[in-house]
């Protein structure tokens, strides 16, 4: 019996050194006290079969990672090949090796470690109050020995000193990130203007956009079935043969416009102002939504509408594209268009307002 | 003075202990650390969980930024992703490429990352939900409720930074929203757009600034707070749900070492192998079939992830509004996209002080109250939970639109009323419901639990057989019980009425005296 002797010993100073820290162990039972019983050797075989799954999912993951082909392949051979399980086959390897790993410990937490249910006392009452009083009066030596009272000279020049101080590196740190949006109205970067502004006095044609970036296909009348959409950038000559310039077209939030043709016969009531902007039936409108700037991606040809696939703002074709449901309050910009003599688009002058979503200075 | 009697060889301090001992004495401050008991209950875990993704989230992530080039400079695709060849492309989005197909098991580790994503703003609004519902974040735990809330916007942001940052087609989309809104900000908006964009949207700095913010000044801020949160834990201790010998002095439950510590790893190790076989078997932001920003495109279907498409369905919803002010504007966005959602975390934040205002509740809680037992708190919480819930359903509203074959414009005026009738008739009902509860718990305590035992008395009337929860006194009579904020037992199973079950393997069950031995052993254990 010594050795359960030894148990209650150890089990007597472990009370002693939990009762250091206010804790009463009022249960701290070992799980097995009769040895060789089935119901701890089932215990121990689930623990570790438990383990022993993490092992052997491992192991497999190991060899899958190392031996299984990953390099990307193709569709028409895709499905054959053994590539597209190579990321789910290490997902479930290493993620049942874990999930062995875990439930190992947690099962041999549950079955091995001692039963404890241990009461501990909290201590939240504040801190007696000679400690309290001791805190009090170092600090308020500190403040009046250092001359920090609220009114003092010192603690003024020092909070002027300090405040200044950040004053400047806060400043200067979001100075640096400050642009003036409004330095260069003129300037196709300015909110009022886009990229088919053209300052130089050049030209600026309708590129309909291929998915090609290389590719120049000026947009003609003919491209467009009655009733069909098509997405346009703007285009100078001068941009031909440099990808950087065409590329920058595509890639310019402002400049993509929606080239619409109508059906003939479809009366349109133009805005204000705005009753020359088209040609025949065709028409040439911002294509990033008034509302938060996604691009007016949905055709709905029946009702002769264009809708936004962000928030479903819809634009009425037959109303200069004023919006008809959902959140935008803005109509789409028009662009002002015309054909020259070689049967191209081109845009007569930049659009009359600003593009995209709607902001402050805007009025 | 009399020394404490020293303890026998084999309990002393190990080697390494002493060494460490010798130099910093810290037994006397580590031995009331290892004895800190924790309250052994489920709900509580629901923090660990937030905390062991973002364990995660930092493995992965750190792996990620060894091959990710936030560089919006365009560059030619010639990767291993052979469809793609040829294509013009940004840096970032190019090496997300070279990531899901050039790195060996890239992808994996990738999905893992984003799954974890979803899973840590996940597990801290359920933790979140089970601190407000129980009312933890009473007196003395406030600060621990606004640094907690104060880390959801920070996982929200560092969700939105992170997935922006491949400078794919859904994720341009997103920055383009974003930009919209910031413009949407009354006064500053222009300036606060050009200061983050450096520009006109989308300019070339985006992408970089997100880069820094998500993997150095979001993270880095968010393992000071939860060192913090985790320190005001440990120093103010845990609470606890009501139940004998639970008071409000003292913590019932298990010391750290050994049994929780070992649990709490293995929870830690599960979370990883969950998000682990989420990250292998279920595809995750497939950019490669998005591909590449371009403000010339957008797709229907185009939904934030989970955390976000709330404010994206607000926006959804809020009517067609521009107010035009001598020459100024502010835009329809502002109000869903801005003031909503600082109104909903202000909310959040002053949550503490508002039901302090409410109730004069100023005592010192560490028990926990049942639902029920805060109606209007509860009701608060369930109100506020349908208002969540509607717009997060809006953020999927044209997706709702087309999988029931609906009129997308009805959906939206669906959800406009939704958003205004079904909160208030969520709060009525959980206050009723709330009721209801107290009602039964008080009933069983003062009829007994029903037995399903209908007996016919003598003079032929039918009665059920209620079994009384009370002692009985001398005099034959049976206790009140009091109602304690605790469970109630509704049914006889929950009293043993079913008795225990017999332990043994698949087959059969074990010797009988083997078992009893073992119960009595056990007994003899608890008691000693």
């Amino acid at each position: 019996m010594s050795g359960d002797d030894e148990v209650a010993r150890l089990r007597q100073l472990l009370r002693r050194a939990a009762a250091k820290d206010d804790v009463d162990l009022r249960t701290y039972a070992r799980r097995w006290p009769v040895p060789a019983t089935r119901a701890e050797r089932r215990a121990r075989r689930r623990t570790l079969a438990w383990l022993g799954l993490a092992v052997v999912a491992g192991l497999c993951f190991l060899v899958l990672y190392l031996a299984w082909p990953w390099r990307y392949v193709p569709p028409p051979r895709q499905p054959s090949s053994g590539y597209r399980l190579y990321t789910p086959l290490l997902g479930i390897t290493l993620g049942l090796a874990l999930a062995g790993l875990s439930f190992g410990i947690i099962t041999y937490a549950r079955n091995f470690l001692a039963h404890e249910k241990a009461v501990q006392q909290r201590h939240d009452e504040p801190s007696p109050l000679p400690d309290q009083d001791a805190t009090a009066v170092i600090l308020h030596e500190a403040r009046t020995d250092a001359g920090l009272t609220r009114r003092s000279w010192m603690g003024r020049a020092l909070g002027a000193g300090a405040g200044v101080c950040g004053l400047g590196a806060g400043v200067a740190f979001v100075g640096s990130f400050v642009r003036d949006p409004w330095d260069n109205p003129a300037s196709p970067q300015s909110p009022w203007h886009t990229a088919w502004s053209s300052p130089t006095g050049e030209r600026v044609y309708l590129r309909r956009v291929t998915g090609d970036p290389d590719e120049v296909a000026l947009a003609r009348p003919g491209d467009l079935e009655p009733g069909g959409v098509l997405a346009a950038v703007p285009f100078r000559e001068s941009e031909r043969g440099d990808p950087d310039k065409l590329h920058e077209a595509l890639h310019r939030a402002d400049s993509p416009v929606v080239l619409v043709r109508l059906r003939p016969g479809q009366h349109v009531t133009a805005r204000p102002g705005q009753a020359s902007f088209g040609w025949h039936d065709y028409y040439v409108y911002s294509r990033v939504c008034t509302h938060l700037g996604c691009p007016i991606g949905i055709d709905e040809q029946r009702e002769a509408r264009l809708m936004c696939p962000c928030h479903s703002s819809q634009f009425d074709l037959r109303t200069g594209a004023k919006p008809v449901f959902g959140p935008a309050v803005r109509p789409l910009p028009q662009l002002p268009v015309a054909v020259t003599d070689d049967g191209v688009f081109y845009a007569r002058s930049d659009f009359t307002e600003p593009v995209g979503p709607s902001f402050w200075e805007l009025g | 003075m009399a020394e404490e009697p020293r303890q026998a060889p084999g309990t002393v301090l190990a080697r390494p202990l002493r060494w460490a001992e010798d130099r910093l004495h810290l037994s006397a401050g580590l031995h009331a650390q290892l004895n800190k008991v924790f309250p052994e209950r489920w709900s509580f875990l629901l923090g660990e969980l937030a905390l062991y993704s973002f364990v995660v989230l930092l493995l992965t992530g750190t792996y990620l930024s060894l091959f990710f080039d936030p560089s919006m400079t365009e560059v030619t695709y010639h990767g291993d992703y052979t469809l793609a060849d040829g294509s013009v492309m940004s840096r970032a989005f190019a090496s997300t490429l070279d990531l899901s197909f050039d790195v060996r098991g890239g992808l994996l580790v990738r999905q893992i990352h984003h799954w974890a994503a979803l899973v840590f703003v996940a597990a801290i609004i359920v933790h979140l939900l089970r601190i407000f519902f129980s009312g933890a974040f009473r007196r003395p735990r406030e600060a621990n409720w606004v640094i907690g809330l104060l880390m959801l916007v920070l996982a929200i942001v560092e969700g939105f930074t992170g997935y922006s940052m491949p400078d794919d087609l859904l994720s341009g989309t997103g920055l383009r929203i974003t930009s919209g809104i910031i413009l949407s900000i009354p006064v500053v908006g222009s300036w606060l757009h050009w200061l983050v964009f450096g520009g006109e949207f989308p300019g070339d700095q985006i992408i970089p600034r997100l880069f820094t913010v998500h993997i150095l000044l979001l993270p880095g801020l968010l393992i000071v707070l939860v060192a913090v949160h985790l320190g005001l834990v440990w120093r103010q201790k845990h609470t606890q749900v009501r139940a004998p010998q639970r008071t409000e002095r003292n913590v019932v439950g298990t010391r750290i070492v050994p049994t929780f510590a070992a649990k709490s790893i293995g929870l830690f190790i599960s979370v990883a192998a969950v998000l682990t076989l989420l990250g292998g078997i279920f595809q995750i932001n497939p950019i490669w079939n998005y591909g590449p920003y371009s403000p010339l495109q957008g797709s229907a279907g185009s939904q934030p992830d989970w955390y976000i498409a709330w404010v994206d369905g607000a926006a959804r919803l809020w009517p067609a509004w521009e107010i035009t002010l001598g020459g100024h504007r502010v835009p329809a966005p502002f109000w869903a996209t801005v003031v909503m959602p600082a109104a909903v975390f202000a909310l959040a934040f002053c949550y503490p002080w508002i039901e302090r205002r409410l109730t004069g509740d100023r005592a010192h809680h560490n028990l926990l109250d049942r639902a029920r037992d805060a109606p209007v708190r509860s009701a608060l919480g369930a109100m506020a939970l349908t208002f969540f819930a509607i717009l997060l359903l809006t953020g999927f509203n044209d997706i709702i639109a087309l999988t029931f074959s609906l009129d997308l414009d009805v959906v939206v005026w669906a959800g406009r009323f939704a958003i205004l009738l079904l909160p208030p008739a969520a709060y009525a009902l959980t206050y009723r419901v709330c009721h209801g509860l107290q009602t039964g718990d008080r009933k069983i305590l003062s009829e007994g639990i029903e037995t399903g035992i209908v007996v016919r008395r003598a003079d032929g009337r039918f009665v059920e057989i209620h079994q009384p929860l009370g002692e009985r006194t001398e005099n034959g009579e049976r206790e009140e019980v009091p109602y304690a904020g605790a469970p109630v037992p509704r049914r006889m199973n929950q009293l043993g009425a079913a008795g225990t079950a017999l332990p043994g393997g698949l087959l059969l069950p074990d010797p009988q005296k083997e078992s009893e031995d073992l119960r009595r052993a056990r007994s003899n254990e608890a008691d000693s």
